[in-house]
């Protein structure tokens, strides 16, 4: 099981590309694809939303943890930075309990959400795309009981730092799809990932 | 022959008259002794310049997603709430300069105020949380993404640390009030630990 978190939605339209598109548009698009490729390899998906609606951080957190999810991926897009930006959460990493805090929840999943931006990251680099990688604090995110990270689509630039690509651009949210799924399919076969309810 | 109430009317009128001109005259006078007193109070002597100081600076990088510090000669005053504003606004101007590597409008006037207080249950430790006030104008002008609006955030805490050691502790409000996120994904509402966002030159957050 696979849970794709196209953020904002509704009235929280997220950035403004420089295209004139949405950010909650554009979440929306490439959380469509990488649906349809993942499903394509057998996964069973879960999406978080599947129109143009504002669903709650907290509510998102929810639909991740009772899905019981192998990995969570919050898909966001921006128009400043360069290359497909990965974060997972800042949590410092903590032993799971029976009752862990909610908003918190992420640090018993945190060592294997770094081991998913490991993968996710070689993945893309290895599709000739420029990656960054960080840890911030990722609300939301942090509830959620699954390796999970944020993926963050920024222009594709070439070595003149002129823009290429445009986050919200089909060709580019095709190869980033393909990347991401091919990161998956690899992270389900890797024998050192164990299941996703016990940490 | 004037009859007997319309006389009455007349003097009340009349009184009525002269008790408003003598009122209005009172406030009249009033305001011009506060515009006095204001002029008073303004400064006569030009305010005395900071003596120029070395500060590092930890400004972003949005194309490598990084934090670098940077040295810079800016004056500085004495006062540790000033001084944290002093260079918390040269960082904001350097993000405003038409070639910086992390665009965003607004400059030195983004930051409304800095207040130091004591870290809660530390209090003999000397520790201090510091509470950033931007400006509506700067978050609203800011670009939105989680890599852009984090580095802004770390990058100040960062910059206060270099600052001030004993600064652990930074949160942020905007127009004296909490807001949920900068511009829709760094989240404002928690307090930042200022040994996190300091980098080692050149590393990602």
């Amino acid at each position: 099981m696979v849970v794709i978190d196209a953020a904002h939605g509704g009235e929280d339209t997220g950035a403004h590309l420089s295209s004139g598109q949405l950010e909650k548009a554009a979440n929306l698009a490439l959380s469509v694809r990488l649906r349809s490729l993942l499903t394509a390899r057998g996964f069973q998906v879960v999406t978080t939303r599947e129109n143009d609606s504002f669903i709650e951080l907290n509510r998102r957190a929810e639909l991740a943890n009772h899905a019981n999810a192998a990995a969570c991926i919050s898909l966001h897009a921006t128009e400043s930075g360069s290359g497909v930006h990965l974060f997972a959460s800042s949590l410092a990493p903590a032993n799971p309990t029976r009752f862990m805090p909610w908003k918190t929840a992420q640090a018993a999943w945190e060592t294997r959400s770094l081991a998913l931006a490991g993968a996710v990251n070689s993945a893309l680099t290895h599709s000739g795309l420029n990656v960054t990688l960080g840890r911030i604090p990722l609300p939301g995110i942090e509830s959620m009981t699954c390796p999970a990270l944020a993926v963050e689509l920024g222009p594709q630039r070439d070595a003149d730092k002129k823009i290429t690509a445009e986050p919200d651009s089909p060709d580019y949210q095709a190869q980033v799809a393909s990347a991401l799924a091919a990161a998956v399919l690899e992270w389900r076969s890797d024998p050192n990932r164990t299941g996703a309810r016990q940490p | 022959m004037i009859p007997r109430y319309q006389k009455v009317l007349f003097v009340i009128l009349l009184i009525a008259a002269l008790g408003m001109g003598f009122k209005l005259w009172q406030l009249r006078d009033r305001a011009h002794k506060r515009l006095l007193a204001g002029q008073t109070i303004a400064p006569t002597a030009a305010p005395v310049v900071s003596p120029a100081e070395q500060a590092t600076l930890v400004v972003a990088n949005d194309l490598e997603n990084s934090l670098v510090p940077q040295v810079h000669s800016l004056p500085l005053p004495a006062d540790p709430g000033a001084r944290a504003r002093a260079v918390l606004g040269k960082l904001l101007d350097l993000y405003a300069a038409p070639e910086s590597t992390h665009q965003i409008a607004g400059g030195a006037a983004s930051v409304d105020q800095v207040f130091l207080l004591p870290v809660q249950g530390a209090k003999d430790s000397g520790d201090q949380l510091a509470v950033v006030n931007l400006t509506g104008t700067f978050a609203a002008s800011h670009p939105a993404g989680l890599e852009t609006e984090s580095l802004t955030v770390l990058s100040i805490c960062a910059t206060l640390r270099a600052t001030l050691p004993t600064v652990k502790e930074v949160r942020f409000l905007v127009d004296g009030v909490e807001r949920p996120t900068l511009a829709g994904h760094a989240d404002l509402t928690r307090t930042y630990l200022t040994n996190e966002a300091a980098p080692v030159e050149g590393t990602r957050p």
